[in-house]
């Protein structure tokens, strides 16, 4: 008879729990908490401060005060904040402050998150918390691949959209034989393996591929050995980044290695590492680049109401930011709730037309959005008009060439 | 293969620079200094602001960089070092220490993490027929400015009576001090010579490197390592050292590129256990 008893006590409360809509997480067009909380969560200090560190947190804000005024009164969110934190490029802080955002700051979405081992580690803590994270800075394919989640969204570039444009372009240009040097960590080895399909898938050859020390600022031995190499290669390609991008380059033009026929082509370059360099080091550089801020008349207003704001012109993931902030309120206006599996829904396959994104779809099965890359060549300092227009664009790569087919190991 | 090899002492040049300003300082004050690459990245930096803004040249901010560092040196041994050294070493440690992580953050915050443009002296910007092969002229003279530095602070040492007073005091500071020498008034110019040497690498290396807040902090634990072989407070192990090292990092990148990071300090680690007090440490420090 007790045992009936408690029985019947657990299926009253259950009941008396469902009536009351379902306790805590239930869906049912409501916001939590009345409020909405978009976090950034970047480098605020080291080499990606530049990059999109706090004036993300601005593009962001951009973001949110479009919506309020597209929507005015009919917006579902009526109360919406920007936090931030910076992870400092360490995995385990961003791990912790991911968590520490969704918890204790109520966040709704995590963007930005540069550097991959960070970005890994902020789509474990969305995977078990189940809330939403949209990935600009980082480049893994993992993301989308072996490690992908229901809950992540990758949004803006990856390694194979870098190797895509520059490797196959250069390649089908005529520099057939290439010489990759790359950084001994993660990021390098996997810019190299997609650099070395895309190279060979385009009819050219790998002669040497070298890992090189990071960070490292002496990459004289490698310069000095490539005209040597058999057969000698047409093209030298850099995969490092930041301050080793930059120190590789000053030396590529100490040696004088273009003048000894092995052209420079660079496979992460941001518009930031440009300026570090003066474009006349880099001119006639080509690459793969998301966006550029003085490609077309929108672009440029965008990166006019970005300048006034921040008092700087925007890189790609300045813009990426804005995107996926104004994608992530799209949704939750569509579904009129904040509740994280309803967002994804309402995510999952949509078209993106923005400053941004051009013929855009966030891929159902994995969660990447698909959108117009571009290849760009540096211009040199004589045709640079005014501070920070450094790129020429040469073509547009359509969408569905820019990023790789689904990786099967993707399950949500 | 030799252009390798010469390349390597190019490498060698900066670590020699260094290793020196390092050994001087830690022979005559005691104090291990770990601000050693923030100075390095502040005369790097100097040099790119007084271009950029004033529109001092290469070759000008090559003698008033180090100059101006020194003295920033020797403010800094009056105000605090000094104070430090009668305690614990630990607390010079950590002053330096703190000390780069502020000149870090204040560079950080002035003007990002992002690399800064340095052009390369327009004299300098041709290539060198060394007979065997052609090498850039403007690393050709930084190996050649590291060697009569070097060079130059041997003769000093070695033939003038100033260099006396310092290599005893380095030696011997008590006995030094016994014969009458006022062994505490060297303290402050010799801390002063050892960071504007630190200063003078960081200009020579604004045209060929990159000019960001943390380049020193990349360096500095190479430049550790190569003191340590060359031995703690030795003069000539530290210049030794660093032109080795230098060869050695060269030619494992060219032989054995994926082990090339880790040689340095795989070979830090055989010399310790073969001989703990550093190639030459024995005879100048101990």
């Amino acid at each position: 008879m007790k045992r009936i008893g408690q029985a019947a006590a657990v299926a009253v409360t259950g009941a008396v729990l469902a009536a009351c809509g379902g306790g805590p997480g239930g869906g049912g067009g409501k916001i939590s908490d009345d409020k909405v909380v978009l976090a950034v969560l970047n480098d605020q200090s080291a080499i990606y401060a530049d990059l999109s560190g706090k004036a993300s947190i601005e593009s962001v804000k951009m973001a949110v005060a479009d919506y309020k005024a597209k929507y005015g009164d009919k917006a579902a969110a009526k109360e919406i904040e920007v936090v931030t934190a910076d992870h400092q490029n360490k995995p385990d802080v961003a791990n912790s402050k991911a968590q520490e955002l969704y918890d204790r700051q109520r966040a709704d979405i995590i963007l930005d998150v540069p550097n991959s081992a960070a970005a890994l580690a902020v789509a474990n803590v969305a995977k078990s918390k189940k809330k939403v994270f949209m990935n600009i800075g980082a480049a893994t394919t993992a993301l989308e691949g072996a490690s992908c989640n229901k809950y992540t969204f990758h949004y803006g570039y990856n390694t194979y959209m870098l190797a895509q444009g520059t490797g196959d372009a250069v390649t089908k240009d005529g520099g057939k034989n290439w010489y990759l040097v790359y950084p001994d960590y993660a990021f390098g080895q996997d810019m190299q393996k997609s650099f070395t399909s895309a190279i060979t898938k385009a009819g050219g050859k790998i002669v040497k591929a070298d890992p090189t020390p990071f960070p490292n600022d002496n990459f004289s031995t490698f310069l000095l050995k490539a005209p040597g190499l058999s057969p000698k290669p047409q093209v030298l390609g850099a995969m490092q980044a930041g301050g080793d991008l930059v120190n590789l380059v000053k030396q590529y033009n100490e040696y004088k290695l273009k003048d000894k026929g092995i052209d420079l082509a660079v496979g992460l370059m941001f518009i930031t590492d440009i300026h570090s360099l003066g474009s006349d080091a880099l001119a006639g550089t080509k690459f793969s680049e998301a966006w550029f801020w003085n490609a077309n008349p929108e672009n440029r207003a965008w990166a006019d109401k970005f300048q006034a704001k921040t008092n700087k012109r925007p890189s790609f993931a300045h813009a990426a930011n804005y995107s996926a902030a104004t994608q992530y309120l799209e949704a939750l206006q569509r579904g009129g709730t904040d509740n994280a599996d309803e967002i994804v829904k309402n995510l999952e396959g949509q078209k993106v037309n923005d400053v941004f994104a051009k013929n855009g779809t966030i891929r159902a099965q994995d969660h990447l959005l698909l959108h117009d890359a571009y290849l760009a060549e540096v211009k040199p300092a004589s045709e640079v008009k005014e501070p920070w227009d450094y790129e020429k664009i040469l073509k547009t790569i359509p969408a569905d060439q820019a990023f790789q087919p689904a990786n099967p190991a993707c399950k949500f | 293969m030799l252009q390798q090899a010469f390349n390597g002492l190019v490498g060698g040049a900066f670590y020699a620079l260094l290793a020196l300003g390092l050994s001087v300082i830690f022979g005559m004050l005691g104090v291990v200094n770990f601000a050693h690459g923030a100075f390095y990245m502040l005369g790097a930096f100097t040099s790119y602001v007084l271009l950029d803004s004033y529109g001092v040249n290469f070759w000008a901010a090559l003698v008033v960089v180090p100059v101006a560092l020194g003295v920033v040196g020797i403010v800094l041994e009056r105000l605090f070092i000094r104070r430090l050294t009668p305690l614990d070493p630990l607390y010079n440690f950590l002053f330096t220490f703190g000390l780069t992580l502020i000149l870090q953050d204040l560079v950080k915050r002035e003007y990002g993490v992002q690399s800064q443009p340095y052009p390369r002296p327009s004299a300098l910007s041709g290539t060198l027929d060394l007979g065997l092969f052609t090498y850039p002229a403007y690393q050709v003279f930084v190996l050649g400015v590291s060697v009569l530095v070097c060079l130059l602070v041997w003769f000093v040492l070695v033939r003038t009576r100033v260099g006396m007073v310092v290599r005893a005091a380095t030696e011997r500071p008590e006995l030094t001090r016994a014969l009458g020498i006022d062994v505490g008034r060297w303290v402050t110019p010799v801390f002063g010579f050892g960071i504007a040497l630190a200063g003078l690498a960081g200009v020579l290396a604004a045209p060929m490197r990159a000019v960001n807040p943390l380049m020193g902090a990349d360096l500095i634990i190479v430049v550790f390592a190569v003191v340590v072989i060359g031995g703690l407070g030795s003069l000539f192990g530290s210049v030794a050292a660093g032109f080795t090292i230098g060869l050695v990092s060269a030619l494992g990148n060219y032989y054995v590129p994926a082990l090339s990071q880790t040689l340095v300090f795989i070979l830090m680690a055989a010399v310790l256990l073969w001989r703990p007090a550093g190639l030459f440490g024995r005879e100048e420090a101990l």
